[in-house]
């Protein structure tokens, strides 16, 4: 890459009263062929993508069966996006038995339906959407997730998998990280020595260790903790490990947060008699979480994208169903099907977040 | 702050420090009890017995019997190795990408951007995943081998890099450039660039004594010669390497982007061109932004080579909490000794780079 490519990006003069073609031609020199560094770079980047992209298309797209049942009907020569067609409700539910998976349907809807109002840039009462969203919405979602009760069915967890799985997973992780990351932060800014010392060093504990290693703590060490005849559940025990792991994220994120809270605005709180505690919760945590908000986001979509690695550890999650429908003798032979579709899922549900953390961003400066 | 902790706050963290104590005790107790029960002590004296397992891929010799404790210093420089060649490349490759952001180019600028936003937005283990099973295990057999320059193979059962044959004064020219570069670093003030000369010229002697590149060949089935580097190694080193670049992309791009437009304008008024405006002015002052925030990428490298179990790149976390936990049965231990270990590498590597920070910074900041 030269160096003469970089620059200050100028907007090409744009004449207003000249005709598309015109403003075509010109946007063309401005952008693209204005050195003639710049001109080879793009028809440098125009033969790469003339090399790559048309056996990608026919791969993906032109030569790809999408129909049929079994794997004789891929004999295109592309993608055998069959495979995928045919294992969605895998790839979505897990195990989840098919005359239950309403529930999952109905706990998603019940989700969007409760974290619209949170999201939403204007809303009157954030606080109670937000309330409702980590107490009522989670013990519905319990209640139609693993059943037993009102005449339903009741589902083992080690029947949920799929999709379905990572959004629990980070679900729970974010409504418990979060409120112990932001005490966790409040400790680590104290002014009592020892609530401070033991707030850095839980932090930089699983700062510094990777999540593997803590999944697998989870998995294999914890019975050793609990009393004699005490079991928990394999998915609760990786739930507790990613929300202790990730608390120590989101309080880094907090911190970074209170630190945008100008010192006046405490000791305002303070001179008007405003207790600790209250002058926390009313004064700079509101102001605090708003700043942090696009850090959050991206803790969120860090931790989303984390799920993953539960398969490592024996849950079945997306990337776990996918490896196992992989090894189907019926099905052998679509791993790039495979990995490509959990990607792409992985990678819609993340930018959508990502992009709905820069909008965020970029409200939060023009507030400035 | 204005207000000093009340006597109460500051006799309420004592409750919670004996709280958390408290806890402690109770996991500790409860887990020896556990340990009791099964028959199982506390110790870490196992590390001497012999292991009786296979490393495949290692740098340093392993017999079938040496001790775990050889063993574990076999996974930690394998550890090292793929989080040392993923840190280069990722460096590599997030300052190109970064450059490339901010392209007056259209086609590199969006590019650049999808790279980013593809790779930033799917799981790192997928990514993983994708490299080893979809693409380094569909190619061909050692019989069909592609070849790359210099003679290198790539095919299904990995990498094969030449080597350089030594010839009689090899080592010993190695040795003195090694010495001379020691030296010019030390000398740095006084030398300069100039201090390199030396270093330069004894190492081109060291490749000009080699009695030659010993190439990869392909013998009846399977390769012969050269350096194998396992299809494992290249997965993790890949995933690693092209999911931190999309990150540090993004650190270099708003460390350039701090950058005033003014030092870049003066910097172009004194007639330099864009490039040596790039190389001496922008990016020395960016290098300041970027150190903290490339520290946590670095550490995030090393931590996600643990990852190297799903591939089963022979790791301190895939031989250290597959194998030896499995042969030895040492739950705690292990455990113990992973964390303790992936803590201090990190705390080493932070340490690093805290000093490298401190230097490049400006004075009086």
């Amino acid at each position: 890459m030269s160096g003469g490519s970089v620059a200050m990006r100028l907007k090409p003069p744009r004449e207003r009263r000249a005709g598309t073609a015109a403003w075509a031609a010109s946007w063309l020199r401005a952008n693209l062929f204005d050195t003639w560094t710049n001109t080879l770079l793009t028809l440098l980047v125009v033969a790469a993508a003339a090399l790559i992209l048309p056996p990608l298309w026919r791969w993906g797209v032109a030569h790809a069966t999408l129909s049929g049942t079994t794997r004789a009907a891929c004999r295109g020569g592309g993608a055998c996006w069959t495979f995928i067609r045919v294992r969605l409700p895998l790839f979505f539910y897990g195990h989840y038995p098919a005359a239950a998976r309403w529930r999952v349907d109905l706990s998603f809807v019940l989700l969007a339906v409760f974290a619209a109002p949170v999201l939403r840039t204007r809303t009157r009462r954030r606080g109670l959407a937000v309330l409702l969203l980590v107490t009522l919405f989670p013990a519905l979602a319990a209640v139609l997730l693993a059943g037993g009760v009102f005449g339903l069915m009741p589902v083992e967890t080690n029947a949920w998998g799929g999709l379905m799985l990572d959004v629990v997973i980070a679900f729970v992780t974010v409504a418990g990280s979060l409120p112990l990351g932001v005490l966790l932060a409040l400790g680590r800014r104290s002014h009592l020595p020892v609530v401070r010392a033991l707030a850095i060093g839980f932090i930089e504990l699983w700062r510094g260790v990777p999540l593997l290693t803590v999944l697998f703590m989870s998995a294999v060490m914890v019975p050793l903790f609990l009393p004699q005849g005490v079991s928990l559940d394999r998915l609760v025990r990786a739930l507790v490990a990613l929300i202790l792991f990730n608390a120590a994220y989101m309080a880094e994120v907090v911190r970074g947060g209170l630190q945008g809270v100008p010192p006046g605005q405490q000791e305002a709180a303070f001179s008007l008699g405003l207790g600790w505690w209250r002058m926390q919760a009313l004064v700079v945590l509101p102001q605090a979480l708003r700043i942090a908000v696009p850090a959050i986001v991206n803790t969120v979509v860090d931790l989303f994208k984390d799920t993953t690695l539960v398969s490592i550890v024996g849950l079945a999650d997306l990337l776990g169903v996918v490896s196992q429908a992989l090894k189907d003798p019926a099905w052998l032979g679509f791993p790039t099907e495979g990995y490509v579709f959990a990607a792409a899922m992985f990678f819609v549900c993340c930018f959508a977040m990502s992009a709905y953390g820069r909008r965020i961003e970029r409200q939060l400066a023009a507030g400035r | 702050m204005s207000s000093r902790p009340s006597r109460r706050a500051r006799a309420g963290q004592w409750l919670l420090l004996a709280a958390v104590a408290g806890c402690a005790w109770y996991l500790a107790h409860t887990a020896a009890a556990n340990l009791r029960r099964h028959d199982m002590g506390f110790g870490f004296g196992f590390l001497l017995d012999h292991a009786n397992f296979d490393i495949p891929f290692r740098l340093i010799a392993w017999h079938d019997g040496d001790t775990y404790l050889r063993a574990l210093l076999l996974c930690v420089l394998n550890t090292l190795l793929v989080s040392a060649l993923a840190i280069v490349a990722a460096t590599a490759g997030g300052l190109l990408v970064g450059i490339m952001r901010l392209s007056r180019n259209w086609l590199v600028r969006h590019i650049a951007l999808v790279f980013v936003e593809l790779v930033r937005n799917t799981p790192q283990l997928v990514q993983i995943i994708f490299w080893y099973v979809a693409v380094l295990q569909t190619l061909p057999g050692p019989r069909q081998s592609f070849v790359l320059p210099l003679g290198a193979l790539l095919n299904v059962r990995g990498l094969y890099l030449p080597v350089l044959r030594a010839g009689d004064f090899t080592g010993a020219l190695a040795a003195l450039a090694a010495v001379a570069l020691a030296a010019a670093l030390l000398l740095r003030r006084r030398l300069g660039a100039r201090g390199l000369i030396a270093p330069a010229l004894l190492a081109a002697a060291c490749l000009a004594s080699a009695a030659g590149l010993q190439r990869p060949a392909l013998r009846g089935f399977n390769v012969a010669g050269g350096v194998q580097v396992p299809p494992e190694l290249v997965a993790l080193w890949a995933g690693l390497s092209l999911y931190a670049a999309a990150f540090i992309a993004e650190i270099v791009r708003a460390a350039i982007l701090a950058v005033e437009r003014g030092q870049r304008e003066a910097a172009a008024s004194l007639g330099l061109r864009p490039a040596q405006v790039l190389r001496r002015v922008v990016l020395p002052q960016a290098l300041r932004v970027m150190v903290p925030p490339l520290t946590s990428q670095y550490l995030n490298i090393i931590k996600s080579s643990s990852l190297g179990a799903a591939v089963a790149y022979p790791e301190l976390f895939q031989i250290f909490a597959g194998t030896v936990l499995n042969q030895s049965g040492r739950e705690v231990e292990t455990i113990v000794i992973l964390m303790a270990i992936f803590l201090a590498i990190s705390l080493l590597t932070s340490a690093g780079m805290n000093w490298y920070n401190r230097r490049v910074a400006l004075v009086g900041h």
